[in-house]
């Protein structure tokens, strides 16, 4: 059995009265202890929503409306607060995007950390005290002693970045669900972030769902790939063969447009049109009004998701 | 945020904020010092004499130095009673201001943070309060907590009778400052990390958005505990409020009142200006307060 296992994932917000659009549209994943998972997908495709489903803390009027998210073997979407609440921060823990806002403003470092490992674990003030700065020294953060005792607003991103990542390891989860957790931050700091977020997972035989926009990130970093468009997935698969033989059309236009894979002087490649609202999704694949290949099946019916595409004119990948 | 440093530094660029400071200071000073710089207790029946009674200011015909801003009716020395009711309009203004914030703070959080049905019964309850006049709330009570003891022990009581019944009839003000706050720091990201890391919702509310919520509650803080002081002193004036032998500011200028025409206006004109001056320095200082603290209105050199 995986360690994580989400089935057929629906979210939903209420339209008026009686109406319901629907920000995920039934999403499949599997996790396998210590595996590395990227979720690629535009803006609104339903990334961060997948994100907090798992944790099921969807906040209202949005709701989990059909789906189950197993981790091992229990589902958290059933689970009573106070058994979810032993589970986040402790077994699953999140990177957000902005280490600007997630860390609170009025509270010292070592307060949210020390806050953070007390929600969890009986543990005596002086040793929640010790076990942070070694946390914080993990993630190479000079002079972690006295970092203990600052203010958010007194370090600059990166650190604090580095500090979100400490808060997340401190419980020593089995898997971190990482938003988007370079995009806030300078790019000369993003790859330094990266590589610790990647060598401190390898080295703690942690599990990771990367959730970014940014192809070139996730190849580096995971093992396997879910493209998400509108609330779906429409390609899965093993990084490398995603990368090197996409085989829906929308993943074979976003590699496309990363810059190192444009020649030089040559425009960067654009995909024509923008990602449909959840609000007024076309009938049919929800990809169709962008897609070259697109035909009249396209048009009326949802592609289902086989062999890790869901597209009915998939293009020719490097196996088949 | 505004660091300690640069609050201290507009402080002391501010001459109504020194001014008003500095008044308050020497007021607040004097009502803790009382019994000792006191040349009189005005509590104490033996040290009252009748035949001191009604003495003009020292500086006037008829005046005693003994008494430098003259005596009221029972012979008390209106400096002296106006430095111990000093300390009762304080002690009842910050008291109420206290059940006011506990009252307000703990029912805006929770209406803002819960939302739904009990933000919507919460917030109708406190427009239902607002809706009842403070001082109609206050007179009503007042009156039949007089009816129902005799004088003896609501003499005892007066000062929490008076703190709770300002304190429950303004804590509307507080929830709603605290609720709007609350409803604009629950939306940020550290709330979302907060409850991601397992933080129960109690935890969350009280040690993770209240801190963030607390620079307009010390503002209306302020300015509540001169509008406590100025409620007390209206009851107090309309003879429901501290009784005549422990007299607050209010109480002074009532039984001062009687004497105005016959010419014995100092029983009545100086408490009325240091309690004038006690609320304006704390309404000046709030408002410079809110001012500092409020990030839109930040001249550039902080």
């Amino acid at each position: 059995m995986a360690m994580l296992e989400v089935q057929d994932l629906h979210v939903a917000f209420p339209r008026g009265k009686r109406d319901e659009v629907e920000a995920l549209r039934g999403v499949n994943l599997q996790l396998e202890k210590g595996e590395r998972l990227g979720v690629v997908g535009e803006s609104g495709a339903g990334k961060s929503m997948l994100a907090f489903a798992i944790l099921n803390l969807i906040a209202a009027p949005g709701r989990v409306s059909q789906g189950r998210v197993m981790f091992h073997g229990q589902d958290l979407l059933k689970l009573s607060d106070r058994k979810i609440r032993g589970i986040r921060g402790n077994r699953i823990s999140m990177i957000f995007q902005d280490p600007m806002v997630t860390l609170n403003p009025v509270l010292t470092i070592g307060t949210q950390m020390i806050e953070t490992l007390k929600a969890h674990r009986r543990i005596s003030d002086r040793d929640a005290r010790k076990l942070c700065i070694e946390r914080l020294k993990q993630v190479a953060i000079p002079s972690a002693e006295s970092r203990m005792d600052a203010y958010p607003h007194e370090l600059s991103g990166g650190l604090r970045q580095r500090v979100v990542i400490a808060i997340a390891l401190l419980t020593d989860p089995e898997l971190i669900i990482a938003d988007e957790p370079t995009t806030a931050l300078d790019v000369t700091i993003q790859a330094e972030i990266m590589s610790l977020i990647l060598k401190l997972c390898r080295e703690n035989d942690v599990a990771l769902i990367l959730i970014t926009h940014d192809l070139g990130v996730v190849a580096e970093v995971t093992e396997r790939i879910m493209i998400m468009y509108a609330g779906l997935c429409v390609e899965e698969g093993p990084t490398k063969q995603i990368i090197t033989a996409p085989r829906h059309p929308y993943t074979s236009g976003l590699l496309k447009a990363l810059p190192q894979n444009a020649g030089r002087g040559q425009r960067l490649y654009q995909i024509p049109g923008s990602m449909p609202p959840i609000t007024a999704l076309p009938r049919g694949c929800a990809y169709h009004p962008r897609c070259e290949f697109a035909d009249n099946g396209c048009r009326t019916r949802i592609p289902p998701l086989q062999g890790g595409v869901a597209c009915f004119n998939p293009l020719k990948g490097a196996s088949s | 945020m505004i660091s300690f440093s640069a609050f201290v530094k507009r402080f002391f660029s501010d001459p109504v904020a020194i001014g008003a400071g500095v008044v308050l200071l020497v007021l607040v000073l004097m009502a803790v010092l009382a019994p000792l710089i006191a040349p009189q207790n005005p509590y104490d029946p033996l040290q009252l004499d009748i035949m001191d009674s009604e003495m003009p200011p020292s500086w006037k015909p008829g005046g005693d130095d003994r008494f430098l801003l003259g005596t009221d009716a029972q012979g008390r020395g209106v400096l002296s009673t106006i430095m111990y009711g000093t300390g009762i309009s304080l002690l009842i203004g910050v008291g109420a201001v206290i059940v006011q914030a506990v009252l307000g703070i703990t029912l805006g959080l929770i209406a803002g943070y819960k939302g739904g049905w009990i933000d919507s019964f919460l917030m109708r309850l406190a427009d239902i309060q607002l809706s009842l006049s403070t001082l109609m709330m206050a007179i009503i009570a007042l009156a039949l907590f007089q009816a129902a003891f005799d004088a003896n022990t609501y003499a005892d009581y007066a000062i929490i009778m008076l703190i709770m019944v300002i304190g429950i009839a303004e804590w509307p003000k507080f929830a709603r400052t605290v609720r709007s706050s609350v409803l604009g720091e629950k939306k940020k990201e550290y709330v979302d990390a907060a409850r991601v890391i397992g933080l129960p919702a109690r935890r969350i509310m009280w040690g993770h958005i209240l801190p963030n919520t607390l620079t307009p509650v010390l503002v209306i803080s302020t300015i509540q505990v001169a509008e406590a002081i100025m409620i007390e002193a209206s009851l107090s004036f309309l003879g429901l409020g501290m009784p005549t032998d422990r007299p607050s500011l209010g109480s002074l200028i009532r039984s001062g009142f009687e004497f105005i025409f016959s010419g014995s206006w100092w029983i009545t004109l100086y408490p009325a200006l240091v309690l004038i001056a006690l609320v304006l320095s704390l309404n000046l200082l709030g408002d410079w307060l809110r001012d500092v603290l409020n990030p839109k209105l930040r001249r550039g050199e902080d």
